[in-house]
C-alpha cells in the first residue's frame, strides 16, 4: 500500500517537475524591426533598448533559466523577416518575437510562428488584417491598432462640435484602414466626411491636397498617413495658413514625428497615442531609464516593446513553462498594468485592450523642457476605442 | 470628379507650376552632367539632400559648436552649401568617376548609385530618418492672398529664383563662348585638346557645376519639406523622367519638361491623385517610344 | 563523346555537397539555401540579358514579383481544390512571359540608356498596378502560400522535400541557360551585343532576337519568382519594387557579368549579406553602397570574372581564347 502511494506521489512529483520546463534551457526574445530605414526612428534601436530594460527588470532570469535577447534588421522586407524568424525559431531557440513595423513583415512572421508554435507580439506593426482575417491564437498585438488610434481622435473632435471632416490619405492599406475606421466613428457620432484625397506613398508635396482640403471648408483635416508624409503635410499646412482656420488631425503620429517637426508647427493638434512618457510617475521613472541609454524619450512603439517583453516574461514565470499556448493562456488571464500599459486585457483575437491617451500638442511657450510636448486631455478607456472582434477572424478554428 | 471650380483649378495649376519650376532647376544639373559628360549621376538626389542638411547644420548646429556668430543664415547657405557640395562632387569625380569614362554608361550609374546609398545611410545614422525642420528666412515668411488662393511668399520666391537660375544657366551654356567651348569639348575632345584646352579640368568643373546646381535646389527645398535622408531619392525618380523626356543633354528640354511635368502632376492630383507619381512614368514611356531622343534632344 | 564544359562540371561538383545540406542543418540552414537558389536563378536570368545580350533592364522585378503573386494567389485559392503546384508555377512563368512580351516589344525599339529607361518606367507602372489591384494584398502582401504536393505525391511543405525540388529546378534552369547561351541563338545574341550593325547586315532579325531573349529572361525570372513565393510562402510589394531590380543588378555585377557562375556567387553573397548583416544593426544600406562603389571601381569583372582573368594571366603563355567580359568589350565597342 505504502509503496504504491509513494510511487504515485513520486510520479506526480516528477510530472510537476517536468511541467516547470523551459525549452532549450533558455528563454530567448527576438526584436525584429527596421534599424536602418523609414521606421528606424519610431522603433529601431530604441525598441532593442526597451526590451533590454524589461529583461533587466526581471533580473535576467525566469524560472531559474537565463533570458537572452537577439535582434535583427528586417529592412522592411518580409522575405528577410521570414528567413530571420525561421532561423531564429528552428535553430536560434527564440521563443518570442516582437516589434515589426511594416505590416507585411508582421503578417509573414505571424504565419510562421503559428506553424512553429511561437509567440509574436507586434508593437509598431499595424494592419487591420492582424486582428482580422490573418489573426492567429499566438499573436498579441500589444501597443495599439489603427481603429483605436482613429477612433479616439475622431470621437473627441466630433464631440467638440467639429463635425465636417476632410481626409488626406496615403494610398496604402494602412492609410485606407485609418480613413475607414475614422469615418465609421465620425458617422456614428453624427459627423460627415465632406471629401478625401488619396496620395501616393510616399508623398512629397501636399500643396494640392491641402488646397482642396482648405476649399472644402471642413472643420477638421485628417491625415490618414504616417511618418514623413504626416510631418510634411503639417509643415505645409502651416505654410498655407491652413492651421489658422482649420484643425489638422494626424491619425498616426509618434512623439518622434512631433520632435522632428517642432512645436511651433505642431501646436494645438489633437492626436491619440498608446503611451506618453510624461503621463504619470511610473511612466516618467521608466522613461528616464530609457533616456539614459538612448538619449531620446521613448515612442509608444518602443515603450510597447518593453511592456510586451516584461509581461511575456511574467507570464512565463506564472505559467511555469515557455510553451507558447500555455503562455498565451496565462497572458490572457493577467491584467496588464505597468509603466506603459494600463488596465490591459488580452482578448482572444490578439488585441490588447487598454487605456489610450488623447493628447494635444503644447504651444512652444507651454513646453518647459525638451520632449515636454503633450497635454493629456483624456484617458480613453479601451472598451470605448477598441473595435469589437472582427468577423473575419476565425480564432479557434 | 469634375466638380471643381475655376478658382480651385487655377490654384492647383499654380501649385503645379511652382513644383514644375523646382523640378526644372533640379533637372538642369542632371541634364548638364549627362548631356555634356555622358555621366548618369544617380547621386544627384543625395547631393541635393546633403546641401539641404548643410543649410540646417549651419543654422542649427554650427552656432552650438562654434558660437552664435557662426550662425549661417539662409542667404549665406544658398551660396556656401552648393560650393561645398560641388566641391565634394569634384572630389568624387577626380577620384572615382574619372576611371569609368571609357566604359559603358552603366558603370558610372552604378558608382553614383552606390555613393547615394552611402550618403543616405550615413545621414540616417547621424540624424535619424524623421529628419529636421528648417524655416524660410524672415524676409520670405508669410503669404499673399491672391484671391483664388493664399500664396506663401517663399513659394513665390522659389518660382522667381529657379527661373532666374534656369535662364542664366541656359544662357551660359548656349550663348557664351565658354558654353560653346564646353559643347565642342564633348563632341570632339581630341581636337579641342589640340587647341590647348584642358579637357579633364573642364569636365571636372562641369561636373562640379552640375552638382552645385543640385546643391542650390537642395537649399531652396529645405524650407519646403522636412529635411530627411530620403528627400532626394524620392524626387530623383521624377527628375530622371524630366531629363529623359526633355532630352538627355538638352538644358532647354529639362526646363520646359520640368515645368510641363509639374503642371501635369498638378492636374493629376486634382483628378486621379493616386496616380500622380506613376503618370510621370507613363509619359516617359510614351515619349521614349515616339521620340526616343526626347522632346528637345538629339539622339547620340 | 563531347567533353563536359567547365560550368557544367562545376555544377555537378557542387551538387554533391548541395545534396547533403539537409543532413547538416546547423552548418547551412536549408531554407536559407533555398532562398539563395531562387535568387541565383533570378540573377542567372538577368545575366542572360545583360551579360550575353548587352541589354540592361531596370525592371526585372516586374517579372519576378508578378510571377510570385500569380503562383501565390492560385495556390492560396485553389490548392485545397486540388490545383497541382506545377500548374501554379507554369501560370507564374506564363504571367512573367506575358509581361516580358509587353515590356519587351516596347523597350527593344530603342537602345542603350533609352532601353533601360523604358524598362524602368514600365516596371514602375507594374509596381503601381501591384499596389492598386486588390488580390495582391497591397502592402500587407500574401502569406501562408501553400506549397502543395509535387506530382500529387511528394508533400512540399516538408522543408527537405522542398529543398530537393528547388535544387532540381535550379540545376535545370542553369543547364537550360547554359544551353541557350551556347546554342546558335546564343551566338546571335552575342553578335548583337558586340556589333549590332554587322549582325543586321548579316541578315539577322535583331529585333526579333532581342525580343526572344527578353522574353526568355523574363520567363526564367518568373520561374525564380514563383519558386521563391513557394519556398518562403510569401509574396509582397517589395518583390516588384525598384530595389529588387537594383538588387539583382548588384548580384550579377558582384559575381561577374557574362560569366556562367558569377550571378550565382553574387546572389549567394548578397543574400548572405542581407541576412547576416541584419544582426549587426543599421549598417546594411551603407555596406551595400560601399560594395557597389568598390565593385564598380576595382572589381568590374566581378568575383568570378576577376578569378577567370587571373587564371587567364597564368596561362597567358599558352594558347588561349579571349575572355568575353563586358568591361573590356565595351571599351572596344565604338559609340556610347
Amino acid at each position: 500500500m505504502q509503496f504504491k502511494q509513494l510511487s504515485v506521489c513520486l510520479a506526480a512529483c516528477a510530472a510537476l517537475a517536468a511541467h516547470a520546463q523551459v525549452s532549450d534551457d533558455v528563454v530567448k526574445i527576438g526584436v525584429l524591426n527596421d534599424l536602418s530605414g523609414i521606421y528606424s526612428d519610431l522603433s529601431g534601436q530604441g525598441s532593442v533598448t526597451a526590451a533590454r530594460l524589461a529583461i533587466e527588470e526581471m533580473g535576467g532570469k525566469v524560472l531559474g533559466k537565463p533570458v537572452e535577447l537577439v535582434f535583427a534588421d528586417h529592412q522592411n522586407k518580409p522575405d528577410v523577416a521570414a528567413n530571420l524568424a525561421r532561423g531564429w525559431f528552428d535553430q536560434g531557440k527564440v521563443d518570442m518575437v516582437t516589434d515589426f513595423p511594416t505590416a507585411s513583415t508582421a503578417l509573414a512572421v505571424m504565419e510562421i510562428a503559428k506553424q512553429k508554435n511561437r509567440i509574436v507580439m507586434p508593437s509598431s506593426g499595424l494592419a487591420t488584417a492582424i486582428l482580422g482575417e490573418k489573426c492567429t491564437p499566438l499573436t498579441a498585438q500589444w501597443t495599439t491598432n489603427t481603429y483605436a488610434l482613429a477612433a479616439g481622435t475622431a470621437r473627441a473632435l466630433v464631440k467638440e462640435g467639429k463635425k465636417n471632416w476632410y481626409f488626406i490619405t496615403a494610398d496604402y492599406t494602412f492609410g485606407h484602414s485609418l480613413e475607414k475606421d475614422a469615418t465609421e466613428v465620425i458617422k456614428a457620432d453624427g459627423g460627415t466626411v465632406v471629401g478625401s484625397s488619396r496620395h501616393p506613398f510616399p508623398g512629397g508635396d501636399f500643396s494640392s491636397f491641402l488646397l482642396k482640403a482648405q476649399a472644402s471648408k471642413a472643420d477638421v483635416i485628417a491625415l490618414a498617413n504616417a511618418g514623413n508624409d504626416t510631418v510634411n503635410a503639417i509643415k505645409q499646412a502651416n505654410e498655407y495658413g491652413i492651421t489658422r482656420k482649420q484643425i489638422v488631425a494626424p491619425l498616426l503620429t509618434y512623439i518622434s514625428d512631433v520632435h522632428s517637426i517642432g512645436l511651433d508647427k505642431a501646436q494645438g493638434m489633437y492626436l491619440s497615442e498608446a503611451f506618453y512618457w510624461d503621463f504619470d510617475e511610473r511612466s516618467r521613472a521608466w522613461s528616464k531609464k530609457f533616456f539614459e541609454k538612448q538619449k531620446r524619450m521613448p515612442t509608444a512603439a518602443q515603450a510597447g516593446v518593453y511592456s510586451a517583453t516584461l509581461n511575456y516574461l511574467r507570464a512565463v514565470q506564472a505559467a511555469g513553462t515557455d510553451e507558447a499556448k500555455a503562455v498565451m493562456a496565462q497572458l490572457r488571464k493577467m491584467t496588464i498594468d505597468d509603466a506603459v500599459i494600463r488596465n490591459g486585457k488580452l482578448r482572444e483575437d490578439g488585441a490588447l485592450v487598454h487605456d489610450m491617451l488623447l493628447l494635444q500638442v503644447k504651444a512652444p511657450s507651454e513646453s518647459k523642457a525638451p520632449w515636454d510636448y503633450y497635454k493629456v486631455k483624456t484617458v480613453l478607456k479601451g472598451a470605448d476605442v477598441y473595435p469589437p472582434i472582427s468577423p473575419a477572424c476565425h480564432i479557434g478554428q | 470628379m469634375f466638380d471643381i471650380s475655376m478658382q480651385a483649378l487655377a490654384a492647383q495649376l499654380l501649385v503645379g507650376l511652382i513644383n514644375g519650376c523646382f523640378y526644372a532647376m533640379l533637372s538642369m544639373g542632371l541634364a548638364i552632367i549627362f548631356g555634356l559628360l555622358n555621366i548618369i549621376n544617380f547621386a544627384h538626389g543625395a547631393q541635393f539632400m546633403v546641401a539641404a542638411f548643410l543649410a540646417w547644420i549651419g543654422f542649427a548646429q554650427l552656432p552650438l559648436l562654434l558660437g552664435p556668430e557662426f550662425k549661417v543664415n539662409f542667404w549665406a547657405a544658398l551660396v556656401l552649401a552648393p560650393l561645398l557640395v560641388g566641391g565634394l562632387g569634384i572630389l568624387l569625380e577626380k577620384t572615382l568617376l574619372k576611371r569609368l569614362y571609357h566604359l559603358d554608361h552603366l558603370y558610372g550609374l552604378l558608382l553614383t548609385f552606390g555613393v547615394a546609398l552611402v550618403l543616405e545611410g550615413a545621414f540616417r545614422h547621424f540624424y535619424g530618418i524623421s529628419g529636421v525642420s528648417y524655416d524660410p528666412p524672415a524676409l520670405l515668411q508669410g503669404g499673399v492672398d491672391l484671391g483664388f488662393m493664399f500664396l506663401p511668399v517663399y513659394r513665390g520666391f522659389v518660382v522667381v529664383a529657379s527661373l532666374l537660375i534656369c535662364v542664366v544657366t541656359w544662357y551660359l551654356f548656349e550663348k557664351t563662348r565658354l558654353g560653346a567651348l564646353l559643347r565642342a569639348g564633348t563632341e570632339n575632345p581630341k581636337l579641342l585638346q589640340a587647341f590647348g584646352v584642358n579637357i579633364p579640368l573642364m569636365i571636372t568643373l562641369t561636373y562640379g557645376f552640375g552638382v552645385a546646381l543640385a546643391g542650390i535646389a537642395g537649399v531652396m527645398a529645405a524650407p519646403l519639406m522636412q529635411i530627411n535622408p530620403l528627400m532626394g531619392s524620392n524626387l530623383l525618380n521624377i527628375v530622371f523622367a524630366v531629363v529623359v523626356i526633355g532630352g538627355l543633354g538638352s538644358i532647354l528640354g529639362a526646363i520646359a519638361t520640368g515645368l510641363a511635368l509639374g503642371l501635369l502632376e498638378g492636374l493629376t492630383k486634382v483628378f486621379y491623385p493616386e496616380a500622380s507619381t506613376v503618370v510621370v512614368f507613363v509619359i516617359m514611356a510614351l515619349v521614349l517610344l515616339l521620340r526616343p531622343a526626347g522632346m528637345f534632344g538629339k539622339e547620340k | 563523346m563531347k567533353s563536359i564544359p567547365t560550368p557544367v562540371r562545376i555544377l555537378l561538383a557542387l551538387l554533391v555537397p548541395a545534396l547533403l545540406v539537409p543532413a547538416f542543418p546547423e552548418i547551412v540552414y536549408p531554407v536559407f539555401m533555398m532562398k539563395v537558389l531562387c535568387y541565383a536563378l533570378f540573377a542567372l536570368a538577368f545575366n542572360l540579358l545583360i551579360g550575353f545580350t548587352g541589354l540592361v533592364s531596370f525592371g526585372h522585378a516586374a517579372f519576378f514579383g508578378w510571377a510570385g503573386y500569380t503562383t501565390g494567389a492560385l495556390m492560396i485559392r485553389f490548392s485545397a481544390h486540388g490545383l497541382p503546384v506545377e500548374l501554379a508555377i507554369l501560370a507564374g512563368i506564363a504571367t512573367a512571359t506575358a509581361i516580358g512580351w509587353l515590356i519587351g516589344t516596347l523597350a527593344i525599339r530603342r537602345t542603350g540608356i533609352y532601353f533601360s529607361m523604358i524598362t524602368l518606367a514600365l516596371s514602375q507602372i507594374a509596381y503601381f498596378l501591384a499596389v492598386q489591384i486588390g488580390w495582391t494584398g497591397g502592402e500587407d502582401g500574401m502569406q501562408g502560400i501553400p506549397r502543395g504536393r509535387l506530382l500529387g505525391l511528394i508533400d512540399l511543405s516538408n522543408d527537405n522535400h522542398m529543398y530537393y525540388f528547388t535544387l532540381a529546378v535550379f540545376a535545370l534552369g542553369f543547364l537550360a541557360i547554359h544551353r541557350i547561351v551556347h546554342s546558335p541563338f546564343g551566338q546571335v545574341l552575342k553578335a548583337l551585343r558586340d556589333n549590332a550593325p554587322r549582325a543586321v547586315s548579316l541578315g539577322y532579325n535583331t529585333d526579333r532576337c532581342k525580343l526572344y531573349a527578353f522574353m526568355l529572361s523574363a520567363a526564367l525570372a518568373g520561374l525564380a519568382g514563383s519558386l521563391k513565393a513557394l519556398v518562403l510562402q510569401l509574396s509582397a510589394l517589395n518583390d516588384v519594387m525598384l530595389t529588387t531590380s537594383t538588387e539583382v543588378l548588384l548580384m550579377t555585377l558582384l559575381g561577374g557579368l557574362g560569366t556562367s557562375w558569377g550571378p550565382v556567387v553574387g546572389a549567394a553573397l548578397v543574400v548572405s549579406l542581407q541576412n547576416y548583416l541584419a544582426e549587426l544593426g543599421g549598417v546594411v544600406t551603407i555596406i551595400i553602397g560601399l560594395t557597389f562603389i568598390v565593385c564598380v571601381s576595382f572589381f568590374r569583372r566581378g568575383m568570378v570574372g576577376e578569378w577567370q582573368a587571373m587564371l587567364q594571366r597564368r596561362h597567358s603563355k599558352q594558347h588561349n581564347a579571349p575572355i568575353q567580359d563586358r568591361a573590356t568589350t565595351t571599351a572596344e565597342t565604338p559609340g556610347r
